[in-house]
């Protein structure tokens, strides 16, 4: 694969928290706090995570909806973190999203029409009237809604066709990147099953790229080609769907996939019971963010970080988990000693 | 490939839409001003005792009126009868003409402040709202405006000035601006926040076009309701400024004007004060069963309430 489509390098973005007599700053919530991932053109990319661990944050960052505190988003080779909103503006084509709640993504005040007709004419994607016709006439057509709906106000949509009108908006700019914003995660199952096919759909016959921010880890397995899971502002683990899912190598993960429902009746997982809540990420742990829960936790994690490090073990390669139980060429691996081999030989 | 999504879209995969028939269930309000009243009560009384004030205001000349400043000492203070509905005041003026003309003057000032505050509001709220480095001027001006009762302010401007119903309605105006400016502050402030806006910045629109397209057409609802308030408060403040004496001068039959003439006489001659007082709240109890109506009404969740 030549160059990655998106390239998110050590991505901050910090809240100030204000707060005092004179609204001064007294804090900062650490929504992102250094992260680093790409996604090639035409791949799938989860960002998976409990509520709250910045995942939404990272969406609406690689969009540019706010400026963010550090790092550099790169877009095709194209540095945009740093661009000026009207540099920026033609390249937001490329990058489009679709958000989670179907009812306050689209404007109740304006017709499917114009909602449709907003980024073709934002971006000059149509020459005359005849052809932004033609063209909403036509994403109505690939997300399965009627074309006569197009006079129809938002409101007189079910939950599942407004969210396909809303995937409709972010083809309408023709994209080459789609950040769905737990796009599924407000439908019920029915619904949500024929979204994500219609994702699938459109990803293989249009190359979409796909960020898809989620927390429902059954349907990120069901279409996803990599995953990269996020613990409160951090990658905790990235790797392609395989190997995270059938060996997760970082111990949240393993949690995380553990919790996940087996669907066979009688039959359940080996449960990871992770104890005590996630800290708060105005004032994350020192050292490995998840070691206060952890439950292989050793000296090291409580006072130095640990990078994203591939994997030696990893079923696949491309796997990085940032958890000192894999970094091997350490002195003091506890995963040399008994209790962690266990671990390594999964 | 970014050119292919539409481009590259035959037809012929695209599985047939089922007709919308089937999906939404058609929605067929009753038509008609029958339905009209049946859906929205409040507002169809209230619009109706509106309605009422405005037309006895615009022919006024044609409802058995005379001229409303004609003096008539010799006739001063008759009660009401067949010749005088409603009496005569102490300089024998007609009060049914007065109270009939004066119906003008609160309408002028109602509905003159309720729409130069709301434009005014508006346009200061927006910018406040989206414009976060002006907001904290803007709002602490406001604050400072609003730290002295409206009616107090009224005053003070009216008394800068000469008593003319233009400056009337330009005191209660800007004492007016600060509370609709906040109120389409907070809705501006709250909408920004909507993710259609967001998605509306990641399809390259604007800023003036968010504003315009996407933050203003949601802000007219509460407004609008917001407006008919200011309407019926603005009648009453023009009353009482009127009362006192700081509004309209006393040679133009304003409703605030009777009322104080009569005010001398209350306990031996009360229809004097009376039917004015009546019609004054009549007026902005109409304007407020209105805007009511209008708040349900134009609640999106409510619209479709068949």
């Amino acid at each position: 694969m030549s160059s990655p489509l998106l390239d998110v390098q050590d991505l901050k973005k910090h809240f100030p928290i204000k707060g005092g007599f004179f609204g001064g700053v007294t804090g900062h919530v650490y929504a992102v706090d250094g992260i680093s991932f790409h996604i090639n053109k035409g791949e799938t990319l989860s960002l998976v995570g409990e509520s709250g661990c910045g995942k939404s944050t990272v969406g609406k960052a690689i969009l540019k909806l706010f400026p963010i505190t550090a790092g550099q988003v790169v877009l095709d080779g194209k540095r945009i973190d740093d661009m000026s909103s009207s540099v920026l503006r033609p390249l937001r084509r490329r990058m489009q999203v679709v958000f989670q709640d179907p009812f306050s993504s689209l404007n109740p005040r304006m017709r499917v029409r114009d909602i449709l007709a907003e980024p073709i004419h934002n971006f000059g994607l149509a020459r005359s009237g005849a052809e932004l016709e033609e063209k909403v006439g036509k994403l109505m057509d690939t997300v399965r809604l009627p074309r006569d709906a197009v006079n129809r106000w938002p409101h007189e949509f079910s939950g599942g066709q407004r969210q396909r009108i809303g995937i409709a908006r972010a083809l309408a700019a023709e994209p080459d990147l789609i950040i769905c914003d737990e796009a599924v995660s407000a439908l019920d199952v029915s619904v949500k099953a024929q979204i994500v096919n219609l994702l699938q759909e459109l990803q293989e016959r249009l190359g979409l790229a796909l960020l898809f921010i989620s927390h429902d880890l059954a349907i990120v397995e069901h279409m996803t080609h990599r995953v990269a899971v996020m613990y409160l502002g951090k990658i905790a683990e990235v790797a392609p769907k395989r190997s995270l899912f059938a060996a997760p190598k970082h111990p949240y993960t393993e949690a995380l996939l553990s919790a996940v429902p087996v669907p066979m009746p009688g039959k359940a997982r080996e449960r990871v019971i992770l104890k005590g809540d996630v800290p708060s990420p105005i004032n994350p742990p020192k050292g490995c963010r998840f070691h206060t829960r952890c439950p292989y936790a050793f000296d090291r994690c409580r006072v130095e970080e640990p990078p994203l490090r591939p994997v030696p073990t990893a079923l696949e390669a491309g796997h990085l988990a940032a958890c000192h139980l894999h970094d091997l060429s350490a002195d003091r691996n506890p995963l040399a000693v008994a209790k962690g081999q266990a671990l390594l030989a999964v | 490939m970014s050119s292919a999504v539409l481009s590259s879209a035959p037809p012929q995969e695209v599985a047939a839409a089922p007709p919308m028939g089937d999906v939404l269930p058609p929605v067929k309000p009753r038509r008609g001003l029958i339905g009209f009243v049946r859906r929205n009560p409040t507002m169809a009384i209230g619009g109706f005792l509106l309605l009422l004030m405005v037309g006895v205001a615009v022919f006024a000349p044609l409802l058995w009126t005379v001229d409303p400043t004609a003096l008539a000492p010799a006739r001063r203070t008759r009660e009401p009868s067949a010749m005088y509905w409603f009496g005569t005041d102490m300089l024998g003026r007609d009060v049914y003409s007065r109270v009939l003309y004066g119906a003008r003057i609160s309408l002028i000032v109602g509905f003159s402040v309720a729409f130069f505050a709301s434009v005014i509001g508006l346009t200061i709220g927006l910018v406040s709202g989206y414009v976060r480095w002006a907001d904290s001027i803007i709002m602490r001006i406001m604050d400072g405006m609003m730290s002295i009762p409206s009616i107090l302010l009224a005053i003070a401007l009216m008394a800068l000035t000469r008593g003319s119903v233009q400056n009337v309605i330009l005191a209660i105006t800007i004492a007016e601006i600060p509370r609709v400016s906040r109120l389409v502050r907070g809705v501006v402030l709250s909408l920004r926040e909507q993710p259609y806006v967001d998605a509306a910045v990641a399809a390259g629109s604007r800023t003036p076009r968010i504003i315009l397209r996407h933050i203003l057409p949601n802000t007219l609802a509460p407004i609008t309701v917001q407006a008919t308030y200011v309407c019926g408060a603005a009648m009453i403040t023009e009353a009482i400024l009127s009362f006192i004496g700081a509004g309209t001068p006393p040679i133009i039959p304003s409703w605030g004007n009777i009322m104080a003439e009569g005010r001398a006489l209350w306990q031996v001659k009360p229809y004097i004060v009376f039917f004015p007082a009546v019609f004054l709240s009549i007026t902005v109890l109409a304007i407020n069963l209105l805007g009511d109506g209008l708040r349900d009404a134009l609640d999106p969740r409510m619209a479709k309430r068949v």
